[in-house]
């Protein structure tokens, strides 16, 4: 399946937001929440976008599933255009891609039982026809993430949290979908059901070949089950590479910043620390040039001026957008 | 009681081995536990819930039975006997046409339930249906709201009186007139927690999982609104009681053929200094019974959504 076409591809992929205002409510200026971002997902790959809050990387994810419309750019999804689809001819494709979100408490509606928010995307797809039917595959839904079966006619306040993410994960597996975004899908929850959480989301993987874009800001969890990393800033990707290349030698300083913030269980640890000052830059005015450039340490002139292309670095699948060939050591 | 004056035969002796210091029981000190039944667990948690339904109880029950407690005519006219005080035969007295009052306010109950729980009713749908269409369809949500905004902007008491100016006073139409001033306050509320509620994770969910519209409407945002919606349908339910009688005291109202607690009292107030308990009588009834609604309104709003309390 390596030479087949990658399951989702986007590309330049635009959102801008409107910033109304004015006396007559006429659109002012604009939020560059994503800005031309290019990547794909292959089969049973997963690909981490990473960014601090505010990146474009939930925009990515939501733009993706046509929870928003995209300002401009393309998405295939299997080989099909989906970013510009009609709404009735979206519909079947939905079936296809689903979403985890972050939290677990607003995620589930709180007034329906577990094998209604279950069963929903199955009677919405047609994906079955009797009553029994759908008991049986919401019980082995419940099977796949390891809920108790007799937990369905329960409401999801009766949950704790990684028991009601358990049930999102349900529900996005419930049509048969080939890609599921997770937007920051263990971000809420404690550190030992995280690890649950994403050791379930590894292994459904292996299972069921699923393809996974997770959203995420937490480096450490990105680096333990993810096989690409985009690194984002300010609705664009600045790095994407493997998740070997990209921990081990970073080459955009703003990664290399991400990968230093990153905390370390060993307080004897020595680090070479690359700490960055300021914030980050408004996406309603970004800088110009390269974007990192006001607060990357090893800007130049012409960093200034002129935009860094996302472009190979040394291995072909790493890519940057840095017009350094090699970045200086912090020292 | 101290670990040294143990009661004897307090425990078995053989229970403690030799040697070695037993702790007494455990002193009474904590009553048990009250069993309360699940009556006594909505009284006790929900007190001013179960004060105001149990007052708006009795007004239901009287307007239901209002021929059966002890009451006349309400519009038979007795010249003879007009504004008698209070006694055993007139409880509440006559007025100056000799009419029964103790009879035209159990009668005006009925007149003053209808009117709240109607317009709490009709406003309520209406509301739901405007917010609704304003929250879901955008392009209609300004011209919507610049409207409600307008019909606001007069007071309601002004706009019903206005309303009543068109037609003739009768029961229908004063739940009508108010109803139109009351709206709006239904779908600013609607509109607002349907916005909110589309931003919900859970309908982008049901989106993502291929919902139509109409059903996240009826699945995921109705359902939802049913909290904050009947709050606010207790609040217009009071505020239609007391928008009738003062529809009816200015003679804008109710027919004076039929008796309204307004009607009683525009009937009464030439009188008022002389002869109060003509007065008096109805407007007892009608505070109480607004107070009633208004404590069922607080009670349910903590009941079903502590956070409400800042919304509304």
């Amino acid at each position: 399946m390596s030479d087949a076409r990658p399951l989702l591809e986007v590309n330049a992929l635009k959102k801008h937001y409107p910033v109304k205002g004015g006396l007559l409510g006429g659109e002012t200026a604009k939020v560059y929440a994503v800005d031309g971002v290019t990547f794909s997902i292959k089969r049973g790959e997963t690909l981490s976008v990473v960014g601090e809050s505010g990146c474009g990387k939930s925009t990515v994810g939501k733009t993706i599933l046509r929870l928003t419309d995209p300002t401009d750019g393309e998405v295939f999804l299997d080989g099909e255009r989906i970013d510009n689809l009609s709404a009735a001819r979206l519909r079947p494709m939905r079936r296809r891609m689903q979403v985890v979100f972050q939290d677990p408490f607003s995620s589930l509606n709180p007034r329906m039982r577990v094998r209604d928010i279950l069963a929903e995307p199955l009677v919405n797809f047609g994906l079955t026809r009797s009553r029994s039917e759908i008991d049986d595959r919401v019980a082995g839904l419940m099977d796949k993430v390891r809920l108790p079966r007799d937990a369905i006619g329960r409401f999801p306040h009766e949950f704790s949290g990684g028991q009601r993410q358990r049930i999102g994960i349900a529900r996005a597996l419930a049509p048969g979908a080939d890609l599921i975004i997770c937007d920051e899908a263990v971000s809420a929850l404690d550190v030992s059901v995280k690890a649950q959480i994403v050791n379930l989301l590894s292994d459904l993987q292996d299972e069921l070949g699923l393809a996974l874009l997770f959203i995420s800001h937490d480096l450490a969890i990105v680096e333990h089950l993810t096989h690409r990393v985009a690194v984002m800033y300010l609705g664009k990707i600045v790095e994407l590479a493997d998740r070997r290349t990209l921990f081990s030698t970073p080459h955009h300083p703003y990664t290399r910043a991400l990968l230093s913030a990153v905390p370390v269980p060993d307080p004897t640890a020595k680090r070479d620390r690359m700490v960055l000052t300021g914030d980050v830059p408004s996406p309603i005015n970004p800088p110009t040039g390269c974007r990192f450039h006001t607060r990357c340490p090893f800007a130049f002139d012409r960093c200034r001026t002129e935009e860094p292309m996302l472009r190979p670095i040394g291995d072909r699948e790493h890519q940057s957008a840095c017009h350094l060939d090699a970045v200086p050591a912090t020292h | 009681m101290s670990a040294t004056s143990i009661p004897p035969g307090a425990m078995p002796p053989d229970a403690i081995p030799e040697g070695v210091s037993a702790a007494p029981a455990l002193p009474d000190v904590l009553p048990a536990p009250r069993a309360r039944g699940k009556f006594g667990t909505l009284v006790y948690r929900h007190p001013t819930f179960v004060a105001g339904a149990a007052i708006l109880g009795v007004m239901l029950f009287i307007a239901i039975f209002a021929p059966y407690l002890g009451t006349v005519d309400p519009t038979a006219l007795a010249p003879a006997k007009r504004t008698r005080p209070p006694s055993a035969i007139y409880w509440f007295g006559t007025d100056m046409l000799g009419r029964d009052v103790y009879s035209r306010v159990m009668y005006g109950t009925r007149v003053s339930l209808i009117v709240g729980f109607g317009v709490a009713l009709l406003s309520s749908v209406a509301g739901v249906l405007i917010g609704v269409i304003s929250g879901f369809v955008r392009w209609l949500d300004s011209v919507i709201m610049r409207v409600m905004d307008g019909l606001m902007s007069i007071p309601p008491i002004l706009l019903a009186i206005a309303l009543m100016a068109l037609t003739r006073g009768s029961v229908g139409n004063v739940i009508t007139a108010i109803t139109v001033s009351q709206v709006p306050q239904v779908a600013r509320l609607i509109r607002g927690v349907v916005l909110s509620l589309r931003e919900q994770p859970y309908v982008e969910a049901a989106v993502a999982s291929g919902t139509r519209a109409p059903k996240i409407i009826l699945r995921h945002i109705l359902p939802n609104t049913v909290a904050p919606l009947t709050v606010q349908a207790t609040y217009i339910c009071a505020a239609a009681m007391i928008t009738e009688a003062i529809l009816s005291f200015i003679g804008a109202g109710t027919p004076p053929t039929i008796p309204s607690w307004g009607n009683i009292m525009a009937e009464g107030r030439a009188l008022w200094q002389v002869k109060p308990y003509i007065v008096f009588f109805p407007a007892a009834f009608l505070s109480v019974t607004v107070l009633a609604v208004n404590l069922m309104g607080d009670g349910l709003r903590d009941w079903l959504d502590p956070r409400l309390a800042k919304r509304l």
